[in-house]
């Protein structure tokens, strides 16, 4: 029952957190709502049993990402009108948002998730844990860790190539 | 789908509706932050439905998989606000709708 009600709470606090950031006009009022939403969703992998995740998303996103973006926002020297709501939608976008939601969520939510009967298997002990998540990257995926380190300083190098003023 | 006990697909429903709220923000935000952040949270639902998978099966490559996307995301977001931060000194805008110099 706990954890039924626990799931609720976050779930409702997730889409709340998200509605709110999609229909912000302030772009630091939209990022603040966005680091409740990664809270949740942290929230949401401990009820998963993956507590490792869980704290990467606090550290990571709500740390690392959104701080960023903040950083960036507060940077650049925004002209008031960038606050204000900008020019609407034509109605067309709207049209085609509107039946693209429908086309994918609807299935989803009424035709395959109710014939589907996805249960939850035993876990092991230490299922989710940092020694075991540890384990699992540097025995089965040592090769993308590696790629990714590559990707990392790629986008390290690509970043200070684009945003420097003369080089 | 009952609403007790909380079953595997209550999370994937979260999932899709979380990416269907991203899908919204992408398409209807015209300021160049928003989306992005719109981006991050499709990219979220997604490793939402990794997670919840990763329990199904009792395999923790779903896990992995997460963290990657997530390395993957800061990545994005690090050359994603560096193109911003060059347009902005171009345009002096955030304004999606005046980044349209390869249409004209």
């Amino acid at each position: 029952m706990l954890e039924a009600m626990v799931f609720y709470i976050l779930a409702a606090a997730l889409v709340t957190f998200g509605l709110l950031m999609i229909t912000r006009t302030n772009p630091i009022s939209g990022a603040m709502t966005m680091v409740g939403a990664f809270g949740a969703l942290a929230g949401l992998y401990a009820t998963l049993s993956a507590s490792f995740v869980s704290i990467i998303q606090i550290l990571v996103y709500a740390g690392g990402i959104m701080v960023l973006v903040i950083f960036v926002i507060m940077l650049l020297n925004m002209h008031p009108d960038d606050l204000k709501p900008m020019k609407a939608q034509p109605f067309w976008v709207v049209l085609a948002l509107l039946a693209g939601v429908t086309t994918i969520l609807a299935p989803i939510l009424f035709c395959v998730l109710p014939n589907r009967d996805f249960t939850w298997s035993e876990l092991t002990p230490g299922f989710g844990t940092l020694t075991a998540v540890g384990e699992k990257i540097f025995s089965d995926f040592i090769f993308p860790f590696e790629v990714l380190s590559l990707v990392l300083l790629t986008a390290v190098i690509g970043a200070l190539v684009l945003a420097k003023r003369k080089l | 789908m009952e609403l007790y006990p909380i079953t595997p697909n209550h999370y994937l429903a979260l999932s899709a509706v979380l990416f269907t709220i991203g899908i919204a923000g992408v398409l209807t935000r015209k300021n160049v932050f928003l989306t992005l952040m719109s981006l991050e949270l499709m990219l979220n639902a997604v490793n939402l439905s990794f997670v919840t998978f990763a329990k199904v099966r009792g395999d923790m490559a779903g896990h992995v998989f997460v963290l990657f996307v997530v390395s993957i995301a800061a990545a994005e977001a690090c050359v994603g606000l560096a193109i911003v931060i060059a347009l902005f000194r171009l345009k002096e805008t955030v304004n999606l709708d005046m980044f349209k110099s390869l249409k004209d």
